[in-house]
């Protein structure tokens, strides 16, 4: 009985080996739709990019779908944020892909943070008391254009070795694409010019990339430690803070409740800012400039609305 | 040892234990190894000299100091009266760094020089498993008089030990500590890039029947083990020593994976193996599909045979069908979620001459309403796999309240109606707690 169960079972399964992967485009994976716009930038036509993880999403909640073992299973190369963004749901699927050439410490498994400048890393005693915090810095790093470009390099470096070929396809198009940022952060750089330092409550530590790079000063969470659903005596705290200091933003990611940030503006007189910390966060917003034009037009209209300073 | 010995007698008048000594013995002589970097045993006169001179100054220093250190305990008030003058004895010379065999690797045997590697320091602790230990602690109020569990009680603390063994393998330790003492509950090793796209796991696993089987009580979504799997698995589920193989089946509608395992056949009242060929074999197929970025369906089909302790060739075979359905909306996938779940399963139970086949499944669904809280109910029936004519019949509502993704409180109110004719009205109330890193958990 259990051999005649069992033997055309694996015997289907052998039969149906996975096709060759030698030519054609690269599959590369990412887990966010960042990476992804950023893998498109540089690989062009040269790779097929996917992203398991959506921009309104909170990305370090991601279910371990079996849909994405079988992304992962074809792919050639795998781009992760890192710094343990994806530690709750990365690992068992990388486990399960089957795919020798993605497992970690395999050449095509990239993890994007290793070149990245990374901030608030912890120096001394962490505990969980603190909340969710990550030990290895906070990993939202790509909201600094600077990084994505770190990132594009190191893309760009890695798709080289694994297509020697198309080496100076992958550095053209990362030199064009650094040469597109650059003149993008002129353009930002002029928007933001005459509001920094402008004081913001965020709702999560999501933004210390953004804030440094664009001036923004962020003054208090509404979480009372990362990945602690807001409470009422913090709230409240809050409320004070933002009156004595007069804030009048808080920014808050696509993926959280409105809830308290509505009450909090209510009480404070500021206003609630969905901003987007990710590619695909809204409509239209399919690459990495296009994610940091919204943002910033969002922002700067929001404070020339509020009056914000 | 037998050198370490002679050379160095212990002085009278003070009790040290042998090994200590030893270890002085091999400290000096990997220190005069050292001081004097030759290979002990191509050592000329003349350097054989400046080992002895090394020597003799070590000998005098340690004289000296335990000199001082007597005068001192003699001065305490109280003290001990003074203790004999250590003597060493005359030839306590260069001998043992010349005839003390260096193991190779060690400081002056080309190895690394410097102190002896002391483990433990940042180096090693880097390679260090992911130690994770869950706490489970359960609560019962009400009556049952057919399984009563205490009405207070650590029910199990699970350590985890996990790593990437090496590039070609990782490690998955799991000892549950209970009141019947430390068991392994699970501990294998997962090949995961065989040749072929097969996934290979070896060692005691927790078996590929259905959903509830393969998963660790802390996951479920209830404080207690559906009646289906209780009465037809056996008390702790099927668990057992043995090999798992399992591969994804290439098609362009959804994900199916097919898994065969093996195992030796021995399992808590399911199965049993006095001989070796009493093997016990698995077959699980998966299916999953998509259906929107937020619903998804999994099916899965199960075939479980082994040997029971009915006599000599006396089987157990079990069919199982399971189904879920899950729904989270991205968006809001930190405050919302449904799962819908049912498992199926049939047994055949060889008794001798006859068989008894006993039939039983469970109904589930759990809602997330806010960010920290979720509402369960399930419906339990099942015939018990000896005496199919006893069956077992439960309904559960389920209050969760999560603090943080450490820690859990639940709530469950469980009405039995038991085979023998009796009823059981609990509450059973839960604590899970997690500490350190547990490693992320298949879907």
């Amino acid at each position: 009985m259990n051999l005649r169960l069992l033997v055309p079972m694996l015997a289907a399964a052998l039969l149906a080996a996975p096709g060759v992967h030698a030519a054609g485009p690269l599959n590369v994976v990412t887990t966010t739709e960042d990476l992804a716009a950023i893998a498109r930038e540089v690989g062009g036509d040269r790779v097929k990019v996917e992203a398991l993880s959506r921009g309104y999403q909170d990305p370090h909640f991601v279910e371990a779908k079996p849909s994405f073992v079988l992304k992962l299973n074809r792919a050639d190369l795998l781009i992760a944020v890192g710094r343990e963004l994806e530690i709750g749901w990365l690992p068992p699927l990388v486990t399960q892909s089957r795919n020798s050439r993605i497992q970690p410490g395999a050449n095509g498994y990239l993890d994007a943070s290793l070149t990245a400048r990374i901030l608030e890393i912890p120096t001394g005693q962490i505990t969980r008391a603190m909340g969710d915090v990550h030990p290895q810095g906070n990993p939202h790093y790509w909201l600094d254009p600077g990084n994505g470009r770190r990132v594009a390099q190191a893309i760009a470096q890695k798709l080289s070795t694994l297509r020697r070929d198309d080496a100076a396809f992958f550095a053209q198009r990362e030199a064009d694409f650094a040469g597109r940022l650059a003149a993008a952060e002129k353009r930002w750089d002029a928007l933001m010019a005459p509001y920094k330092g402008t004081r913001v409550v965020t709702y999560h530590r999501s933004w210390p990339n953004f804030a440094e790079r664009f001036g923004l000063n962020v003054i208090g969470y509404v979480e009372p430690r990362p990945g602690i659903p807001p409470s009422p005596s913090h709230t409240l705290d809050l409320i004070q803070e933002m009156k004595r200091q007069n804030v009048k933003l808080i920014l808050v990611e696509p993926y959280f409740d409105l809830k308290t940030p509505n009450a909090v503006a209510r009480e404070t007189g500021a206003r609630v800012v969905v901003l987007l910390p990710s590619v695909g966060g809204e409509k239209g917003v399919e690459d990495y400039i296009k994610l940091f034009d919204y943002d910033i037009d969002t922002l700067v209209s929001a404070i020339k609305e509020t009056g914000a300073r | 040892m037998d050198l370490a010995r002679r050379s160095l007698p212990r002085p009278r008048g003070i009790e040290m234990p042998r090994s200590p000594l030893v270890a002085v013995a091999v400290l000096t002589a990997a220190m005069v190894g050292r001081a004097a970097p030759v290979r002990a045993q191509a050592a000329g006169p003349e350097q054989i000299e400046a080992l002895r001179r090394e020597l003799a100054q070590l000998r005098a220093e340690y004289t000296e100091r335990l000199a001082a250190l007597e005068a001192r305990i003699a001065a305490l008030p109280g003290g001990a009266a003074p203790l004999e003058a250590p003597t060493l004895p005359p030839e306590a010379p260069a001998e043992p760094a010349t005839a003390a065999e260096v193991p190779p690797g060690s400081a002056g045997a080309g190895g690394p020089a410097g102190p002896l590697p002391v483990y433990g320091g940042m180096g090693s602790k880097v390679f260090n498993p992911d130690i994770a230990v869950i706490g489970n602690f359960l609560g019962a109020t009400g009556r049952n008089d057919v399984d009563p569990t205490p009405s207070l009680g650590m029910e199990e603390a699970e350590a985890s030990f996990q790593a990437i063994v090496d590039p070609y393998a990782r490690a998955d330790f799991f000892v549950a500590f209970g009141p019947d003492g430390a068991e392994l509950e699970e501990g294998f090793i997962t090949f995961p890039t065989l040749p072929g796209g097969f996934l290979m796991k070896v060692g005691k696993i927790k078996g590929a029947f259905g959903k509830i089987n393969t998963q660790h009580p802390h996951v479920w979504s209830w404080t207690d083990r559906p009646l289906v799997n209780l009465n037809l698995l056996g008390e702790e589920g099927f668990a057992d020593s043995g090999i798992s193989l399992s591969r994804l089946v290439p098609n362009p509608w959804l994900f199916l994976e097919a898994t065969g395992e093996v195992y030796r056949g021995e399992s808590e009242g399911l199965f049993a193996a006095p001989r070796r060929r009493d093997l016990a074999y698995l077959g699980h197929l998966r299916a999953y599909r998509d259906l929107g970025e937020s619903t998804n369906v999994e099916v899965g089909g199960s075939f479980l045979r082994g040997h029971n302790d009915q006599g000599p060739g006396s089987t157990t075979r079990l069919w199982g069908v399971d189904a879920t359905l899950r729904w989270r909306p991205l968006r809001r996938a930190i405050y919302h979620r449904f799962l819908a779940r049912t498992e199926l399963m049939w047994s055949r139970r060889e008794l001798g001459d006859s068989a008894a086949d006993a039939f039983g499944f469970y109904v589930s669904g759990d809602y997330q309403f806010a960010r920290r809280w979720f509402v369960g109910g399930r419906f339990d029936q099942s015939e018990r796999a000896d005496d199919p004519s006893r069956r077992d019949r439960a309904g559960s509502v389920v209050l969760t309240f999560w603090p943080s993704e450490f820690s859990q409180v639940r709530g469950q109110l469980r009405r039995t109606r038991y085979g023998e004719g009796t009823t059981a009205n609990e509450l059973l109330f839960q604590f899970l707690f997690s500490i350190g890193a547990h490693g992320a958990h298949v879907f």
